[in-house]
């Protein structure tokens, strides 16, 4: 069946206090998922304190403040700070987005910061994303074609290019993938609302002359109806796209290719 | 934990069931059925609430109301049975129990089908 509380050994402790508020200035808590590989302990959530008045304005920034400043274990991946990476995803007050675009001013009271949920930790906030990378590799994201390759480009027009509005943007950041319960269930054979969207961008893509066998490929009742319209992917994209309506797209096309 | 499969290897799995596409279209064609004659069914029992055997029979003496009555039955058990389908394979991990529990599922459905389309033929026909 599936679990819904944690393994023993993943229940979450209370864990150190690495400083106070001290003088002066805008103090604000931080409570922060800690989790270490090399240690038999379980995870525990740290608490810091950071002046936001010597900090910039963005989670990201406390984090690297807390990193730099106050505790040189704290783990996470993070690397252009301007959200079109995706390096930085994770919960931050319960809500999966990138730290980098989600500012302290959004958010009341104590900051707590979890790693994306519903996927092995490697350390602290960084989660094992090889199964969600793989999905998309077998997606197969490129364009494929069978006639002979023009001597310049695939020419696409204006109004087919414009239908891959809305999802060209996506990083992969697994924000949605990782906010979807359907996804939290079977992460194994439901391919999630990040690949999916990815998926329908190459359905939809007037150059690719492997649609069917996209579409065959998708046909599943893991793959792609595993997708409940929860719309959880919509709501925590920190992009704001719409992955539940890639996927309400998929659906429609399985059916208009059978009538 | 280490298996020495891929990732790819793993989500791959046992290939795409190239199906889904039924399914998901014959429960959005029986929510639909579902509506007009679930307002019939409520609309009956308004109309015979506190009648006796006698004058429900009659009703469903009538062709119009015991043929209704049958689809409604169908379309609601085939909902019954597809939507309590999406559930077993959400939740049951196990092969052995979701195969055991899905089977389950159809026997248990067609058996309440069936009583309740005897129940209206016996009712409707009188005997």
């Amino acid at each position: 069946m599936v679990e819904f509380t944690l393994p023993k050994n993943s229940k979450i402790t209370e864990g150190k206090t690495w400083n106070k508020p001290r003088g002066k200035g805008d103090w604000r808590e931080f409570r922060v998922y800690r989790w270490c590989p090399e240690t038999q302990d379980n995870p525990r959530v740290d608490t810091y304190a950071v002046n936001l008045e010597d900090c910039g304005p963005m989670v990201l920034d406390a984090l690297i403040k807390i990193k730099s400043d106050i505790d040189p274990t704290l783990t996470f991946r993070r690397s252009c700070r301007e959200g079109i990476c995706g390096s930085c995803a994770m919960n931050i007050d319960g809500s999966n987005t990138l730290a980098c675009t989600r500012g302290m001013d959004e958010i009341r009271g104590t900051v707590k910061i979890y790693p994306l949920p519903h996927q092995q930790v490697v350390k602290d906030l960084v989660p094992d994303l090889t199964n969600f990378f793989a999905q998309h590799r077998s997606i197969q994201p490129w364009l494929q074609t069978e006639t002979t390759e023009p001597p310049n480009e695939w020419k696409q027009s204006r109004e087919d290019r414009e239908k891959l509005d809305g999802l060209y943007e996506c990083i992969l950041c697994a924000c949605c993938s990782t906010s979807c319960p359907s996804y939290w269930w079977n992460p194994d054979r439901y391919l999630g609302p990040a690949v999916l969207l990815q998926a329908y961008r190459w359905v939809i893509d007037s150059r690719d002359e492997a649609t069917g066998e996209r579409l065959d490929n998708l046909e599943d009742p893991f793959r792609l109806y595993r997708c409940h319209t929860i719309l959880n992917c919509s709501k925590a994209c920190p992009k704001g796209l719409n992955p539940a309506r890639a996927i309400a797209e998929l659906k429609k096309m399985m059916i208009e290719r059978r009538y | 934990m280490a298996d020495m499969r891929t990732p790819l290897n793993k989500v791959r799995g046992l290939g795409s069931a190239k199906e889904g596409a039924d399914h998901f279209w014959r429960q959005r064609v029986s929510a639909l059925a579902n509506i007009p004659l679930t307002l019939f069914l409520v609309a009956t029992i308004a109309l015979l609430a506190g009648k006796d055997h006698a004058q429900v029979a009659a009703y469903l003496g009538s062709p119009l109301a015991a043929i209704a009555m049958l689809a409604l039955i169908v379309s609601a058990t085939v909902h019954m049975r597809l939507g309590m389908q999406v559930i077993i394979e959400d939740y049951v991990n196990g092969e052995g129990a979701k195969i055991l529990t899905l089977v389950a599922n159809t026997f248990f459905t067609i058996m309440v089908g069936l009583a309740c389309v005897y129940a209206i033929i016996k009712l409707s026909l009188g005997s």
